[in-house]
């Protein structure tokens, strides 16, 4: 049973969040391991695992990009775990930032001054971080937005190629967080939930 | 369904409450003086075993053989517990991944210790319904991870208790409000106890509590808040009188609890004095609020970014949280208050007793389980990520924190060289990237595995974290579609033959008969009673007469004589005639201590000025 099964809805990505939390509350209260205390051990292992399937369905489906990667393994027939879908890979057009961007990176890697950079240096990494984030926004809103649109409105022909822009799109997201993720250790502003934007 | 109990085994104090069925209203069952709050305190004694208050009364006298604050070695190995040892009067030694703690040539593990506390309220709540008590809802703090979970669950078993569940504490807690006004929303729990730190972010809907994101800290409350004003103290008296006290366990000891009612004191009034007679001088210091917020000032707002990051986890910020409440003895202290309230910018509800709030919450959740409550649930979160170490050492997350339980995750495993029946893995729970900066868990070994060439093997491992947020693993090999075996050693952790002895061993841990426990309390109270004369004798010989002095060293010679007989009466009598003998004595000295104090608070006034 996949993640949609679960829910008992289409393998669609456009799911009202509101929606989707009030059949898990349903699902939750019909299926919780808590109201089947006096079953079984046989049936209360099945109740276990069906809970279990019903909270990461709920996981993977809430989130909009989730949802996307989610699906993409699915179609993909790479329905083992949550995690990383796609490896990380530079949009084409930002190879030449990138390039300068690494370059400042190792430079204040190897310093020794605190924070490890000089202020222009650090004015220039700022305005690389903004215009990569822009970027990653950009990402994200194509990732939920028209590609979304396109997957649910799509025949099976066109639903290949929405898979293929899928990946690509999310590849370049990965990419982008992981460099801006750099950029903020190099800036010594390491900000609170940074290993959850590396992990998810 | 037989009765469920709900306990809260606190680091400082434990309690035992249940769901009144004709009222739905949970209540806490108080012992035979009444008291609710029974310290996490166990003293080790020829007799058997002391504890709860009993047992505290022994902390300056027996301090190598008083055992508190236990919660805090819980799951440990002696690397994440060694720095603080120092501050621990009894001896805590590494084993085995664990902790032993020796008393005389006695060795006892945490979770035996605890218990000895969970018996008490096991027999507490007996002797109230009169019936035998079997099953027991246990919180815990949120951010314990598996080891720590394991480890309490292991200490039910052993008090004789079947654990239906381990619940967290601030999402208890928030049961317990819940039931009394269910609101709408997002609710912030902070709770601060006496050694853990945790604060919880929950949606409150049609009666489902669901937590969306928890942190925390399982290293810090309020024993870090009363060592910050020990060491202070220590200092104050290396300056006033020249001497160093911080090896002597038992002045360590008295300070300590001088120290924590200071503190208390403190979250009423503005200042309070602080009285220590030890044998050589009698220690006196003025405290006020704002030297004490100087001292704890950097504790508390420790706890600000685990709040921060809870919220960031659960995608919103201080603005979006709709009511804050306070759990946990030390969000009494005005400063903490005044943070909490900074942050969110809200005013908390601290309505139920923050000492009571979470065992009533154990017990509306162990009512939920026993099916007299249909209409609230409880989805609750895993606190750390659960993940495997991979080549090079580099964790690759399996289960990610904050993913709501029961939870699992499936992963494939192979073989790497041809014929290869074994696989391990290394199993860890933490937010660090290597696996040596998380928290290792187990090592599991996959055996049986049909000899193969390297790659053919395709063995399915199920990593399932259940509803107490304990992991549970299970293989299969998919060709043959045979379950794999697997070991388990458990990096911290008592293994399941560990348990069943000790089980059997807890007789040995047998609560002191109440006669043997009246004569320790009567022999403690003559000893008190003797080192006070003693000193009283020493620095206040010049303030009475010759006869009077004869009289006191009579009454105390009785004393001493009557202390080494099995006659509890006789010992009290007598202890009642030296008290009286010193009277007069202990008035004297006690203006005199005045006017010092006085003279001494006037000479810091004009200091100031």
């Amino acid at each position: 049973m996949d993640h949609f099964e679960v829910f008992g809805v289409p393998r669609r990505l456009g799911i009202d969040a509101a929606e989707l939390q009030r059949k898990f509350y349903e699902l939750s209260r019909r299926g919780h391991p808590d109201f089947h205390q006096g079953a079984p051990p046989e049936r209360q292992a099945e109740i276990l695992a069906a809970s279990a399937r019903l909270n990461a369905a709920y996981r993977a489906l809430r989130d909009p990009i989730g949802r996307i990667e989610y699906l993409v393994r699915l179609e993909e027939g790479r329905d083992t775990r949550e995690g990383a879908t796609v490896k990380p890979k530079a949009p084409p057009e930002l190879l030449e930032e990138m390039f300068e961007i690494q370059e400042s990176l190792q430079e204040a890697q190897s310093s020794s001054q605190p924070g490890g950079l000089e202020a222009g240096a650090r004015a220039t990494l700022a305005a690389h971080r903004e215009r990569l984030l822009a970027r990653h926004q950009e990402e994200e809103h194509r990732l939920r937005g028209p590609l979304s649109e396109a997957w649910d409105s799509g025949g099976a022909a066109e639903r290949a190629d929405v898979i293929t822009a899928f990946k690509e799109a999310l590849a370049a997201r990965a990419y982008l967080r992981t460099v801006i993720d750099d950029i903020d250790e190099a800036l010594g502003e390491v900000r609170e939930g940074h290993v959850s934007h590396r992990r998810h | 369904m037989s009765r469920i109990v709900g306990i809260d085994l606190g680091t400082t104090n434990s309690l035992v409450a249940y769901v009144d069925e004709k009222t739905g209203v949970p209540r806490v069952i108080p012992d035979r003086d009444g008291q609710a709050l029974l310290p996490s305190v166990v003293s080790f004694v020829s007799e058997g075993v002391l504890v709860g208050a009993v047992a505290k009364r022994q902390l300056v006298r027996r301090p190598e053989s008083t055992v508190y604050s236990v919660k805090r070695l819980m799951g440990r190995g002696y690397e994440d517990v060694k720095e603080e040892l120092c501050y621990l009067p009894f001896k805590v030694l590494p084993c085995e991944g664990i902790v032993k703690i020796l008393i005389g040539s006695r060795e006892v593990t945490p979770p035996e210790v605890s218990a000895i506390v969970l018996k008490s309220l096991k027999e507490r709540a007996e002797a109230h319904f009169g019936e035998s008590i079997e099953k027991a809802v246990i919180t815990v703090p949120a951010y314990f991870n598996d080891s720590q979970r394991q480890a309490t669950k292991d200490a039910g078993r052993i008090a004789g208790l079947d654990v239906v569940r381990i619940v967290n504490e601030p999402t208890a807690a928030s049961l317990a409000y819940g039931l009394q006004r269910i609101r709408e929303g997002v609710v912030a729990v902070y709770d601060l106890g006496g050694g853990t730190f945790d604060i919880s972010i929950l949606r409150v809907q049609d009666g489902v509590f669901e937590v969306l994101a928890t942190n925390g800290n399982t290293h810090l409350g309020g024993d870090d808040f009363d060592r910050a004003i020990v060491m202070w103290l220590l200092d104050d008296i290396r300056e006033k009188h020249g001497v160093y006290l911080g090896r002597d366990l038992e002045a360590m000891q008295e300070l300590r609890l001088a120290a924590e009612a200071a503190k208390i004191r403190l979250s009423a009034e503005e200042r309070t004095v602080l009285t220590i007679p030890f044998d050589a001088f009698t220690y006196h210091r003025e405290i006020t609020r704002g030297e004490l917020e100087r001292l704890l000032e950097r504790l508390v707002d420790s706890t600000l970014l685990p709040c921060r990051m809870a919220l960031a986890d659960a995608g919103l910020a201080s603005a979006d949280i709709d009511e804050v409440v306070l759990v946990g003895g030390s969000t009494r202290v005005p400063l903490v208050r005044r943070r909490v309230q900074e942050l969110f910018g809200k005013t908390p509800h601290s309505q139920l007793n923050p000492d009571e709030v979470v065992a009533l919450g154990a017990a509306v959740q162990a009512h939920i389980l026993a099916g007299g409550i249909t209409n609230m649930l409880l989805l609750d979160v895993t606190p750390l990520s659960l993940g495997i170490e991979t080549l090079g050492g580099i964790v690759s997350v399996l289960i990610p924190r904050n993913t709501t339980i029961p939870t699992n995750a499936r992963e494939l495993f192979t073989t790497s060289v041809d014929g290869q029946r074994i696989v391990d893995m290394h199993v860890v729970q933490g937010e660090r990237e290597v696996a040596k900066d998380c928290r290792s868990l187990a090592r599991f070994e996959l055996s049986g595995i049909d000899p193969m060439p390297a790659g053919m093997p395709k063995i399915e491992v199920v990593f399932l974290i259940d509803a107490n947020g304990i992991l549970q693993v299970t293989a299969t090999e998919l060709r043959t579609g045979k379950a794999a075996a697997i070991e388990v050693k458990p990096t911290y952790g008592l293994s399941e033959a560990d348990v069943g002895r000790m089980v059997e061993e807890s007789f040995t841990y047998a609560e002191a008969d109440v006669e043997a426990r009246l004569l320790i309390e009567a022999r403690n109270e003559a000893d008190t009673v003797i080192t006070h004369v003693e000193r009283a004798l020493g620095q206040g010989r010049q303030l009475v007469g010759a006869d009077e002095r004869e009289t006191i060293v009579t009454a105390l010679e009785t004393l001493r004589r009557a202390r080494a007989t099995d006659d509890r009466v006789l010992i009290r009598e007598t202890t009642t005639g030296l008290n009286r003998a010193t009277e007069h004595l202990a008035e004297l000295m006690m203006d005199a201590a005045l006017k010092g104090a006085l003279a001494s608070r006037r000479a810091d006034e004009i200091m100031e000025k």
